[in-house]
């Protein structure tokens, strides 16, 4: 792929991520920390892209870590995540 | 074809992050924005694996064996420990981020070089590098302040000797070897520099961590977040993968945003959380505090508590390591029930990450309208009956509004002082975690509830009961 574009894609995403987060409540802090700490699990996708597509050996084996890794990043923080935005509610809401 | 397909739902996966973030972002939408941004990360693996084959059993035990792992620990963990299990799950992803970049440099090396597994080898050798340096760092990082939030390593800061100079040959060695890493990619010593920038990468996370302390944790986990996104981003550049590039990226910035919040909440800059300990001083402050701390006890606050007409809970760390939680959630509902209006003043870096008072209380089902921002809490703050400061130190020191000799000086605080009566509990007579003494004990209208925030909270509930 080009990499004028990807470092465009890069530059891009950069300014969205600072627009989306400014004026968060600090109630939210901890949850959208872990959740997009989740989200960078994504790196899972190159893991698999490893395990499955590399033509070493070991390149496989580091593939399998990083997948084992990654992979308890991603279930791990969204379970978590989604189990303490659970936990805030409303007055009147049943949120749990 | 089957590339142009997986790059599309790549694109429909990051559209699904974008969205998730931004509605984890107000507290009507967080936890199906969470779902979504889930989706999206289910969406990226299913097409990847399906591009890879789905064959390939070794991905399949994988996932398995990360799926469990990651399903127990998230259920299992108690909500006192969530900082450290953040910590612990942005350690994995740095390394597995690392090992990913690895992996490609790996597949390169085999092959005859990284020309011939992709475009642009000289770049790719550069972010292969970046990727496994962040990625490294980031592990070996949140490891220390995992050590540090459980316990299990002392939450004092600890600097080598000779730190400054230690760190700086580090960073240089690893610049140095990056840079000839670089040119001689493709040759066996080219993988010899590798190992050493990944080397370089853990130990700087091990000796940059070490000397933080506890205080400032919620600055480091913010901060470790954000790098552990641009590892992920590093490790989409090596192996050309826009979706790996754009959610790195968003999670990058996002923690870097988080991580200046959280320095302007405590007034600090951020070179001065990393590199300065307590912003050099040692031990042994200067300021005298006058007057004295008078004691009391639950049968006498008591009393107190059952004429006000107004309660403010001010929560710190010793609410989360007494795990008070619902002890205090308790006291709230008796209080209320007599007719007084509680609510909860929250520091923004009260515990030990962003908004850890904020999960506590929830837990507790403390309603989402009872806590209140530190800025919302001070406007009545003046007006309240009786402020209860449970474990909270720095957070409520006065010394930050007054002094311009504390090293706290400039932080903005929870003015319990205006409140007309004060309950602290506090464990023993020692200084905060700071070891700065806190004037706010020293004042007419406190009083001190000394022992096990727990047990103090059971005791004021049994009187209210009986």
């Amino acid at each position: 792929m080009d990499l004028v574009l990807l470092l465009f894609v890069f530059v891009l995403a950069g300014f969205l991520g600072f627009e989306l987060i400014n004026k968060v409540p600090s109630q939210l802090h901890t949850p959208l920390m872990s959740g997009s700490n989740a989200i960078s699990g994504i790196t899972v996708v190159g893991a698999i892209a490893a395990v499955g597509l590399s033509p070493s050996g070991w390149g496989q084996v580091l593939g399998f870590l990083a997948l084992v890794l990654a992979t308890i990043n991603v279930v791990g923080g969204y379970l978590v995540t989604d189990r303490m935005l659970g936990m805030f509610r409303r007055k009147d809401g049943n949120g749990k | 074809m089957s590339g142009f397909l997986t790059n599309l739902a790549y694109i429909a996966a990051a559209v699904l992050f974008i969205f998730g973030i931004k509605m984890l972002g107000s507290a009507g939408t967080a936890r199906r924005g969470n779902l979504l941004s889930a989706v999206g990360m289910l969406l990226a693996v299913v097409v990847t694996f399906l591009e890879a084959g789905l064959g390939q059993a070794w991905i399949w035990i994988g996932l398995a064996i990360g799926a469990a792992i990651g399903a127990v620990w998230a259920r299992v963990v108690k909500m006192t420990a969530m900082p450290e299990l953040v910590a612990l799950f942005n350690g994995f992803g740095g390394l597995a981020s690392a090992l990913v970049a690895w992996a490609e440099y790996q597949s390169g090396f085999v092959s005859g070089g990284l020309a011939a597994t992709g475009d642009y080898p000289v770049f790719r050798a550069g972010v292969i590098s970046i990727a496994t340096w962040i990625g490294a760092l980031t592990f070996t990082g949140s490891g220390i302040a995992f050590g540090k939030l459980s316990g299990r390593l002392s939450g004092k800061p600890q600097a080598l000797a000779q730190q400054k100079k230690v760190m700086l040959l580090l960073f240089g060695g690893g610049i140095l070897a990056a840079v000839l890493f670089l040119f001689l990619r493709d040759q066996a010593f080219g993988y010899l520099l590798f190992l050493v920038v990944l080397a370089a990468g853990l130990t700087v996370g091990v000796l940059g961590t070490r000397p933080i302390g506890g205080g400032d944790m919620p600055v480091v986990i913010a901060l470790l977040n954000s790098l552990s996104g641009l590892a992920a981003a590093g490790a989409g550049f090596a192996i050309e993968n826009n979706v790996l590039i754009v959610a790195g990226c968003l999670v990058g910035c996002s923690g870097l945003i988080l991580t200046v919040i959280m320095c302007k909440a405590m007034n600090r800059k951020l070179v001065a959380v990393l590199f300065g300990g307590f912003g050099g001083t040692p031990d042994g402050p200067a300021v005298e505090v006058d007057g004295e701390m008078k004691a009391s006890n639950p049968g006498d606050a008591y009393y107190v508590l059952e004429a006000a007409h107004s309660v403010a809970f001010v929560p710190g760390y010793g609410m989360a390591v007494a795990q008070a939680q619902h002890v205090v959630k308790e006291l709230a509902d008796l209080l209320e029930a007599r007719g007084s209006e509680v609510f909860f003043a929250i520091h923004p870096v009260a515990g030990r990450m962003p908004g850890h008072m904020n999960v506590l209380l929830a837990e507790a089902d403390v309603p989402y309208e009872q806590l209140l921002e530190m800025e919302a809490a001070n406007q009545r703050l003046p007006t309240v009956d009786v402020a209860i400061v449970i474990g909270a130190n720095d957070v409520v020191n006065p010394a930050a509004a007054e002094d311009a000799s504390s090293p706290i000086y400039g932080m903005p605080i929870v003015e319990a002082r205006q409140a007309r009566t004060i309950y602290a509990l506090k464990r023993g007579q020692g200084a905060g975690f700071s070891g700065l003494p806190n004037q706010l004990y020293f004042l007419p209208q406190t009083s001190m509830l000394y022992g096990d925030a727990k047990e103090t909270l059971s005791a004021l509930v049994k009187e209210f009961q009986s």
